[in-house]
């Protein structure tokens, strides 16, 4: 493995070929702040809050850190006024959806931004996709989806899975951010088991 | 049809073919692409075959049935040959005259002719008409000679000339070099240097590589490549043969919307046809050179347009775009190297190959080469599609070509890039169209779609319509494209339903900000551009509609009112006929008043008011006089004045 | 839609999970919809989890999970039908029709569907209805139009 040499932060970092930027960061104690990543899936550069700096040859840019592998004499700046205004508005467009959720709240304090900028949306997901795809790369199991795209797009149990594997498994459930993954199991338990009714069942 | 084996067999099959064809004989071309079939040209064509039987000229007159002409305005049209005499808006009524008058007894049938608006002459050739005169059509002209079906039209008219002339006496990497010397940039709106692009992909190490033509457009108003992969399918597949054997690729794809099934048929006629000549398929005339094409048909996502996207959509799978960090001519479809470029790149690279690189380059500007085809449509007498050389002004788009604005409108803006480009006012009008001139000024060339906007458009709705399309056709995964765009959609139906608010200028601007520096893919850091495009020259309209709760076009439906001017109305009952609610109460010599409570604003009141009255006014930012008085209603004949 | 009519298609692709857009195609163009039987088996046949179904048939437009009216009303929100009040046309079939784009009333007689550029741009603002194109629509005429079709 050849070694790739860059800055970060103004720190020298010798990464390895093929790693991504967040790797190389936090191999050296360089903090960057994400929603959408796990160590045990593949980068899905969705929330963007990664977002970092980059200088090369003159040019400066902006790429996501869990995407974007290391080359060498890269110039890397994880904090700066543009960056922080991004994270702060990603964050509050966040916040708009599940305003509860203490990993937004705790990110929210470190860039100043305001839960209550946008309006409430009806839906708590955040779309960091992770139960999503933790069923289908590390369980196998794919009990868990999304449907319809842009604005619409929403998580989407399949029924007839989700009765075989969930109850015994779960293990979606701590990495959802903001409990909106519960809530959809527990809706579509309810859609289709039968009805537990507290009546008494009728006389015969 | 015989299997062509070898150059030479295919200039011989041309020769025979062209000395089997009298350019004398007379030959009726009838425009058949979707439009004017929407119009009615399915209908013209079964009368001029039943014409033709009737008068006993079948076998001395032809019949071809052509792709789309470009002037859709005035379709269905017929164009009669050799003399190029050019009819429009047929119906099949007028064929029995055209037939008798123009064929047997070669008299012009005057009243289907062009007629000039400013002269009031009459245009009975094709090439000087206005709306052709000034086109450069090198690219779109065969569109009107050849019937698509046919492979040997194309033949006919010199095609797969430059696919021989590559395959046996070109090596591939001249090929590649040649495209590169032309300087063609890509047609689909990214305008990257192609022969770049492919460079990059000969040069990539790895095995198959593969070529693959967008023909997703999905901008709105853009029908372009439609018209040309309906229109000359084979030209496309010759430029996407070329490409592949500049680069090394075996395999190519053709992915269609499904919103085009002409198009999807005609490409599957002419895949079949080239592979029974041998001009696609093993050992192309006798070559050895492989290349097959698949077709892949879009199933209704804008995003698939994005090439990443389109590449995930191939593979079976949601159209979610990639991010572009390892450029997709090197680990493209599968991972493996791929060209994709739009149907208009590829339908140029045949012409390039044939009259070199230095012929292209003597066209257009410095930096943008070649022609472009644009649809001008919308607020324009002349919709349809041009193709123009780079650098003509959009002036002459818009007012020689287009034939300026109708009813005697005011020009506002004209609209280029689709939803990722922006609007360009009157003030630039003198611009020379081309990739980084358009781009300067807040918009861009995009695929080619040129809708022009008047004085009654309103620009805030506009950017709130675009923003709208986006937040539907977004993949919807990255948070600075799908709720930056939610937002913003928010805030600009506020602002256009009369719930503008101090302030959100300012947060549509900061959210346009986000989505361009973070979104991952051009959707997303293009999706801004109509907005901050309309703000930058019309800031002054979002300012009305959030201060004054006024919409200066008179179009926000929330923030206009029609009233019926007493002094004008003289009771027709046209309007109250029409109103599709009943809002209006009136009678014989009674004024007619509009019941605001019950008017929904669909402005058919204001249509249907006959001109000489133009009783019904739209009113904006001020309040509704109050009706007048009962005893006021009553119209009194005006005695003659002696 | 029976298994065999399914198969039919997915065998013309050699079942091969790349073509899952292109069988499912088929199977609308055929059925006017996609049940949940016909998804089944195509997941069956080409391997593919059933997650990856749901999402593409729900995030491709050209797609149906439920059953379609009789008559397709489609209008056209290109960029130039809007220039040229598609909006208001679209309003007046709405509330005609009773339903909202997207929609299928509970007769099955109308399935509305907004469409963005059939590429009729000159006769905007365009309605198509059963593939049957009508130009230069207007409020006004809409409701002649409509009382067209049963």
């Amino acid at each position: 493995m050849t070694a790739v040499h860059l800055k970060i932060d103004g720190k020298e970092v010798e990464a390895q070929e093929g790693m991504t930027l967040l790797e190389a960061a936090r191999s050296v104690g360089v903090d960057i702040p994400t929603l959408c990543h796990h160590e045990k899936l593949e980068p899905f550069g969705g929330c963007r809050l990664c977002i970092v700096e980059l200088e090369m040859r003159g040019w400066v840019r902006r790429v996501v850190a869990c995407v974007y592998p290391v080359e060498k004499n890269l110039v890397v700046r994880t904090r700066s006024e543009t960056i922080d205004k991004i994270r702060k508005m990603i964050l509050e467009l966040q916040l708009a959806h599940a305003p509860d959720s203490p990993q937004l709240l705790a990110l929210a304090e470190e860039y100043g931004a305001d839960k209550d900028r946008f309006e409430k949306e009806a839906s708590f997901c955040i779309h960091c996709g992770l139960c999503v795809r933790y069923c289908a790369e590390v369980k196998k199991k794919n009990a868990v989806g999304f449907v319809d795209r842009g604005i619409r797009k929403e998580i989407s149990f399949i029924p007839a899975i989700a009765a075989r594997e969930c109850w015994n498994c779960k293990e979606c459930f701590e990495l959802c951010p903001t409990e909106a993954l519960q809530a959809a199991y527990v809706l579509t338990k309810a859609l289709t088991s039968p009805s537990l009714s507290t009546e008494p069942a009728p006389e015969k | 049809m015989p299997r062509i084996n070898s150059y030479a067999e295919l200039e011989a099959f041309r020769k025979q073919l062209q000395s089997q064809r009298d350019p004398n004989r007379i030959c009726i071309t009838l425009c058949s692409g979707s439009a004017c079939h929407a119009t009615g040209s399915g209908d013209v064509a079964k009368s001029i075959e039943a014409e033709l039987k009737t008068q006993g000229l079948s076998g001395a007159v032809d019949f071809r049935r052509t792709g789309c002409h470009g002037f859709c305005e005035k379709g269905p049209i017929i164009v009669i040959h050799p003399e190029e005499i050019c009819y429009f808006q047929i119906e099949p009524k007028d064929v029995p005259e055209i037939v008798s008058q123009t064929i047997k007894e070669k008299k012009v049938v005057e009243r289907l002719l062009y007629t000039d608006p400013q002269t009031g002459e009459k245009i009975v050739h094709e090439s000087e008409i206005p709306f052709y005169k000034y086109q450069e059509r090198i690219v779109f002209g065969s569109n009107g000679s050849i019937d698509p079906k046919s492979i040997e039209d194309y033949l006919v008219i010199g095609g797969y000339s430059a696919l021989a002339k590559a395959l046996s006496s070109l090596k591939a990497e001249e090929v590649l070099v040649e495209i590169k010397k032309a300087n063609l940039r890509g047609r689909g709106g990214g305008g990257f240097p192609a022969g770049r692009k492919w460079e990059g992909s000969r040069d990539a190490p790895e095995n198959p590589k593969y070529v693959i033509v967008n023909a997703d457009e999905g901008d709105p108003g853009a029908y372009m490549d439609r018209s040309l992969l309906e229109g000359n399918p084979h030209c496309v597949l010759e430029g996407l043969t070329l490409g592949a054997y500049a680069i090394g690729a075996n395999e190519g794809y053709i992915y269609v919307r499904q919103e085009y099934p002409l198009a999807v048929e005609n490409v599957h006629i002419a895949i079949r046809m080239s592979e029974e000549l041998g001009l696609l398929g093993k050992n192309i005339l006798g070559s050895g050179f492989d290349f097959t094409v698949k077709v892949h048909q879009g199933a209704g996502a804008f995003v698939c347009g994005e090439s990443t996207a389109l590449m995930t959509a191939l593979e079976g799978r949601v159209g979610e775009p990639r991010p572009k960090y390892v450029r997709s001519n090197i680990k493209g479809l599968w991972g493996k190297p791929s060209v994709l470029n739009n149907v208009e790149t590829w339908a140029n690279v045949p012409l390039i190959i044939n009259r070199g690189a230095d012929w292209f380059t003597g066209i257009g500007t410095e930096k943008s080469k070649g022609t472009k085809i644009f649809s001008v449509v919308g607020k324009i007498t002349n919709t349809g599609l041009v193709e123009v050389p780079m650098g003509m002004p959009l002036k002459d788009i818009i007012y020689k070509i287009g034939g300026g604005i109708p009813g005697g409108k005011k020009f506002k803006a004209v609209q280029t890039g689709g939803p990722s480009g922006g609007c360009i006012p009157e003030s630039l009008l003198d611009l020379p169209v081309g990739f980084d001139e358009l781009t300067q000024a807040g918009s861009m060339m995009g695929s080619g779609g040129m809708i022009v906007m008047d004085e009654d458009t309103c620009l805030v709705d506009v950017a709130r319509y675009f923003i709208e399309f986006l937040t539907d056709e977004s993949c919807g995964k990255c948070v600075p494209c799908r709720e930056g765009l939610r937002q913003m959609l928010k805030i600009l139906t506020r602002i256009t339903t009369g719930e503008g608010q101090e302030g959100d200028l300012e947060l549509l601007e900061d959210l346009a900000e986000t989505a361009k520096e973070a979104s991952l893919c051009a959707l997303g850091t293009s999706a801004p551009n109509p907005f901050l495009s309309t703000v930058r020259y019309f800031r002054d309209e979002y300012v009305a509609h959030i201060r004054d709760k006024r919409c200066p076009a008179l179009s926000c439906k929330k923030l206009i009112a029609f009233h019926i001017d007493p002094e004008k109305c003289s009771a027709c009952g046209m309007c109250l006929r029409k109103c599709p609610v009943e809002a209006i109460d009136g009678g014989k010599k009674k004024i007619h008043i509009i019941d605001q409570q019950k008017c929904t604003q669909c402005g058919t009141c204001f249509e249907v008011c006959p001109e000489r009255f133009a009783a019904v006014r739209k009113i904006s930012g001020a309040p509704v006089p109050p009706p007048i008085p009962e005893e006021k209603r009553t119209i009194t004949r005006k005695s003659k004045e002696i | 839609m029976d298994k065999e009519r399914i198969d039919r298609i997915i065998d013309k692709y050699q079942a091969e999970p790349s073509y899952l857009i292109q069988v499912l195609l088929d199977i609308q163009a055929e059925n006017h919809w996609l049940p949940k039987d016909a998804l089944a088996r195509v997941g069956e046949r080409l391997k593919v989890p059933m997650t990856w179904i749901q999402h593409i048939a729900t995030f491709y437009k050209a797609f149906s999970l439920v059953p379609k009216g009789r008559n397709k009303v489609h209008v056209c929100m290109g960029t130039a039908c809007h220039v040229r009040g598609a909006t208001r046309v679209l309003d007046t079939i709405q509330d005609l029709t009773g339903i909202k784009a997207g929609e299928t009333d509970l007769d099955l007689k109308f399935s509305l569907q907004t469409v963005n550029c059939l590429g009729c741009c000159a006769l905007g603002p365009v309605v198509e209805i059963n593939g049957k194109t009508h130009g230069k629509m207007a409020p006004g005429k809409a409701a002649d139009v409509l009382k067209n079709y049963e």
